[in-house]
This record gives structure tokens, sequence and C-alpha cells, in this order.
């Protein structure tokens, strides 16, 4: 088993390898003139105004939280799919168990606006 | 004639003869890995040069436009052009971005679009590593990207970069948990979570057992990869370019190489999930065959999704997070609890399929009217006649 | 071999954390943060345990480290790389640190922990699956609830401020 993720570890560094690789001769062939214009940050051809820090909405983070938590609650699923068919139904009561508390969460999310966009 | 009949794995055999005749086991393994390891590499940038020039033919057609047709018969050596013109662009890179990290980014995200190949089925014995938890290694290399798009986000300095990742990060967030829980459905149809253990579970392919697990990955896949209409985040005329539109020359092409090897990558995993994989008519006895047609499903999911693109209004942001919260992500757990149901019912196998097939179809038919009906509402709120004023 | 692989993944581990304390920029130390989970990740692969890797990956790497970037950027002040560093305890802080880190290396040494002879089987994730809903199920429930009874806290707070 450790020599499959040998070969990931390889591969990995091989596919890491070809984008650097490939930046070092675009670096090599292509041309190098900086000038302020062309150097300064991108706003529709005007001047920036005002700090590139932006106003971070809370949103983003909600959205990120309730990820993480169907994030694990999906890794928890995958041991008992694989071990599914050896188990009795003992093995279906809990994980819909599981899942309800989780639909329960979803709902609360859903009620309170928590998943709106604005 | 025996000899072609498994082609691919009787050409890796005489190989590895051939060379262990000068090389110790571990240097056998380890040059083994290395060639393996390039030709799978070179799938993203091998998917970029075909697949562009399919997508702008199809999309030309589709709008009822011929599409490039100048560079070579049919147009087919435009991306070769396109490749050598990012190559030799000049790399702007803006005063106060972040140096390393803006040119972490991009070989971040080129290398994720590889990895994925690692644990591809191309046929029978034809894998890189046939990982005990391959799907989930797809689902972790998928979520690498993430954090290279918040980093070539940030690293611009750029305002439009910034809300640009962040938007694209949400939607990669809201659209990963019904792909992972479709997963999960397929797995616990199939009992492994080994690609080619899947594909080996498929003795009818399981599109027709659990196709709201199959919309679902498809769906959610699409919007993983930003293709319309799902791409609100990357169309020109919206937020010119998004998170990248800092990137110039050879780094933005390997951002847009990301995007068509995720974009095969992903047809190739709808392929092996749900379409059967390499499986097919005599793909047992010849097992030569199996990489062809793992290839022509693979491209026949590329061409859905363009077709879809060619086709389809592009979402709005909210419409496009509410749809992934509020109708994959329950559609896909009561798929989930209803195959888990009917595979505890004492019935042969392909009366339990029927079932599930059954739920299935209801499930769909549910989303779909509360969708319609969603729908309406918010027409009439939205709506200018002065009835609804 | 295997050791000459653990060594590395140890020292760029190790690597990795401290530059997430010492990195001036926040988002940096985010950035490094994501490499020792990496390195984590390779540890759990020479332990053999595949599926704790890849989870390792999937939920800190995708999901945890996008939380704590976004929440980064959510406190003002944080984000700018010329703030001061220290306050002015940082003498009695390192005291305890100390203090903390020398207790510790005593109880690590000088547990007699309890190493599995065995190989790992070959289907310890069926094992792992039945453990869930076998004799680990009140911690499998209770976990579900943990989670819900944080995504309900973070909505009210983040409502609370938006209000």
């Amino acid at each position: 088993m450790l020599s499959q993720y040998a070969f990931i570890g390889i591969f990995a560094i091989i596919a890491f390898a070809l984008p650097v690789i490939g930046l070092v001769l675009a670096w090599l062939i292509r041309p190098k003139k900086p000038n302020p214009a062309k150097n300064s940050t991108y706003e529709c051809g005007m001047e920036t105004f005002g700090d590139t820090w932006v106003q971070f909405k809370a949103q983003y983070y909600l959205y990120a939280l309730i990820f993480v938590v169907f994030d694990v609650e999906a890794i928890f699923v995958f041991p008992w799919a694989v071990a599914y068919n050896k188990l009795g139904l003992y093995a279906l009561v809990e994980m819909v168990l599981f899942v309800f508390i989780l639909l329960g969460g979803l709902l609360y999310a859903w009620q309170k606006k928590a998943l709106e966009w604005r | 004639m025996d000899y072609i009949r498994d082609f691919f794995v009787n050409i890796a055999r005489s190989w590895t003869a051939w060379i262990s005749t000068f090389l110790p086991d571990w240097g056998v393994s380890l040059v083994n890995y290395i060639v393996v390891g390039i030709i799978l590499v070179l799938m993203p940038v091998l998917a970029t040069l075909t697949l562009t020039w399919m997508e702008r033919k199809v999309i030309g057609r589709i709008q009822n436009r011929i599409g490039p047709n100048r560079v070579g018969p049919w147009g087919i050596f435009q991306a070769i052009a396109d490749a050598v013109k990012m190559l030799i662009k000049e790399d702007i890179i803006p005063d106060r971005a972040d140096r390393p990290v803006f040119n972490l980014a991009p070989i971040l995200i080129a290398g994720a679009a590889g990895l994925l190949w690692a644990v591809m089925p191309f046929g029978r014995r034809m894998i890189g590593a046939d990982l005990n938890v391959g799907v989930l290694y797809i689902v972790a290399v998928g979520s690498i990207t993430t954090v290279a798009v918040i980093m070539a986000g940030w690293a611009s300095n750029n305002k439009f970069a910034l809300i640009g990742a962040f938007r694209v990060v949400a939607q990669l967030l809201s659209y990963e948990v019904p792909m992972i829980l479709s997963i999960a459905t397929v797995v616990l149809l199939a009992g492994t979570m080994r690609m080619m253990g899947i594909v080996e579970a498929q003795v009818i392919p399981f599109i027709f057992i659990l196709p709201v697990a199959f919309i679902g990955y498809f769906l959610a896949a699409a919007a993983e990869v930003g293709r319309a209409p799902f791409d609100l985040l990357e169309a020109d005329s919206e937020i010119v370019a998004g998170y990248f539109v800092e990137y110039s020359g050879l780094k933005f092409g390997w951002f847009y190489i990301a995007e068509y090897g995720n974009l095969f990558a992903v047809s190739a995993i709808t392929a092996t999930l749900f379409l059967g994989g390499w499986r097919g008519p005599f793909a047992n006895a010849v097992p030569a065959l199996g990489p062809l047609y793992f290839i022509i499903k693979t491209i026949l999911v590329v061409f859905l999704l363009m077709w879809i693109r060619g086709t389809w209004p592009r979402f709005r942001i909210d419409q496009m997070l509410a749809f992934a919260w509020k109708v994959l992500v329950p559609a896909s757990l009561a798929n989930l609890l209803w195959v888990a149901v009917v595979l505890k019912l004492p019935l042969p196998a392909p009366v339990q399929w029927i079932l599930m097939l059954g739920g299935n179809l209801l499930i769909l038919f549910v989303a779909a009217t509360l969708l319609g009906r969603a729908a309406k509402r918010d027409a009439a709120k939205h709506s200018l006649t002065p009835a609804a004023v | 071999m295997q050791q000459v692989m653990f060594i590395v993944l140890s020292l760029v581990t190790l690597a990795a954390a401290l530059m997430v304390v010492i990195a001036r920029s926040m988002f940096r130390a985010a950035l490094w943060l994501v490499l020792t989970f990496f390195g984590i990740a390779g540890l759990f692969i020479l332990l053999h345990a595949e599926f704790i890797a890849v989870a390792q990956v999937l939920i800190y790497v995708g999901a945890i480290s996008t939380l704590i970037i976004f929440a980064i950027m959510l406190s003002r002040g944080v984000m700018d790389p010329d703030a001061r560093r220290f306050n002015d305890q940082w003498g009695v802080v390192a005291g305890f640190g100390a203090v903390l880190f020398v207790l510790l290396a005593a109880v690590v040494t000088r547990t007699r922990w309890p190493v599995a002879l065995a190989d790992v089987p070959a289907d310890a994730i069926q094992r792992l699956g039945g453990d869930f809903v076998g004799s680990y199920v009140i911690p499998f429930e209770v976990a579900s609830v943990l989670l819900v009874v944080a995504m309900i806290g973070a909505i009210i707070i983040a409502r609370e401020q938006e209000s």
C-alpha cells in the first residue's frame, strides 16, 4: 500500500514541476519591459482609489462554516458506506439519526436566512 | 494476436522486463513511476489542446457559426497558436503584489489538475495507483484548488481579484457538499471507494440506477470547474476574468490549462462513476478496448457540458448558491438515505435497483415541482407588470 | 527508506509550523499552516492511515484553512503588517510557555505508549465504518450534535453583528 503512495509522491513532484518548467521556459523566452503604467493595479483603466482592503461580508464566513460542518458529515459517511453491506439494521438507523440531526441544522440555517446571499 | 488483446498491459510488461535486465528492483519501480507520472501529468495539457478546439467548434456550431478554421485544416492547430502566444507574452506583475504567493498560485492550481489523474481507471489494470480511498483522494485534490484561488486573488493586490476570489470560493465550497454526497451514494451502492472497484461493480451503469446522484454530481462538478451556467465569476462581461485578472502570459496559461484539465478530469470521473468507465462490449475479452470506451464516454460527457454551456443562460450568484444549498444538498441526502434503506431490504439486486430508480425519479419529480413553484413566486415578485406592483 | 521519509516530513511540518508563528503577514502565516497540514497528512500515510490522511487534506486544507483565512480577513487590523507583534506581557507568556514545554516533554518521554505490533489490516476502513455505528456510536452521534451546535452558534453571532 505504501508503494502506491510512493507513486503519488513522485507523481506530485512531477505534477508541480511541470508548471515550474513551463514558467522557466517562458521566462527565458519572453520580453521583460516593465514600466509604471503596466505595473499598476488594474481597475478598469482608471487609477486605483482607496486601499485594496475591501469590506469583507460576514456571509462568506457563514458559507465556509456551514461547509465545514457538512464536509465533516460527509467524511463520516464514507467509512460507513464502505462497511454498510456487512452491518445490520442498526447501521441504517444510526446514520439516519446522524443525517437528520444535520438536516435539522440546515433547516435552521435556511429559516434564519443564513443561506441567502445578501 | 494475444499480445494485442491486452495491448497496453503487455507493452508495460515488456518494457518492465527490458529495463529489469540492467536496473535493480527499486530502479525499475522508480523509472516506471516516472514514466507513468509524465504520461499522466500531460493529460491536462493534452486536454487543453484538444478540448479548447472542440469547445470553440461546438459552441460555434450551436451559435450558428463556424469557429476557428484558419490555422490548419478545420482550425485544429489553433490551440498550438494560442499556446505559443501565451509563452511569448510579457509577464506583468503588479507593483504591490505579493510575489512568492503570486507566482505559487498558478503552479498549485496546475499541479492539482494534474494530480487528479493518478487514480483514473483507464482500463482493467491500467491505473496510476488504485488507492483504497480513490474517490476521496479526488475530492481532496479538488479542495487544494480552493486554497490556490484565494492565493491568486489575495496576492494580486487588486480589489476585483479579491472579490472575485471570495465569490469563486463561496461557489466552490457550496457545490462541494452535493458533489461529495453524490459520490458517497455511489460508494454506498458499489461498496468500495476504489475507482477500479466502482467500475467493476457497475454491471449496469449507475446512471440508470441513480439518476439523481448523476445529476447532482454532474451539476456540482460543472460548478466546481467553473463551467457555464455557473461561470458568473469568470465571464468576461461580468467581473473581468475575476481572480486571475492580474495574471498574464504563461501564468494565465496555467490557470487556463488547469480549467480545461479539470473539465476533462471531471468528465472522466463522471464516466467512471456513472457510465461504467472502461466497461463496454467485448471489454472483458479484449482489455485493450477499455481505454477506448473510457475516452469515448469521457468525450461524451465533455460534449454534454459544452452543449449546456452554449444553450443555458447564466445563473446569478444568489440563485447559484441557493440552488446548491436548498436543492442539491437535500436531494443528495434524501437519495443517500433512500439507497441505504433499499439496500437493507431482503430483495434480489435487480429489484433493489428498480426501487432505487423509482425513489430517484420521485426525488426528481418533487424537486422539479418545488423549483417550479419557487420560480413562479420569484417571477411574480420581480415582475414589472402593473398588476404585480 | 521509510525512516528517511519520516524525517523529511517531520522537518517540513515543524519548519512550516514555526513559520506560522514567525511570519509577519497573517495571510502568509495561514499559508504556512496549510503546508503544516499537508505534512501531517504525509505522516498519517506513513502510519498506514490513508483514510485519515485524505480526510486531513479534505477537511483541514479544503475547509478549515479557508475558514481561517476568511476569519483573518473578517478582523481588521490583523492584516496590517506594521502592527506591533508582541504586546507587553511577552515575558510572562514566554515563561509559561517554557514551563508547559518542560511538562509536556516529561510526559511524552516517560509514558509507555501502547504500540500496535500487528500490521494495519487491509480492511481498516470497513472496520472503521463498523466501529462508527458499533462500539463508538455515542461519540458518532454526539459529533453530529456538536457540529449542529457550532453551526447554530456561528449563525446567531454573525446575524447579531449584521443587525
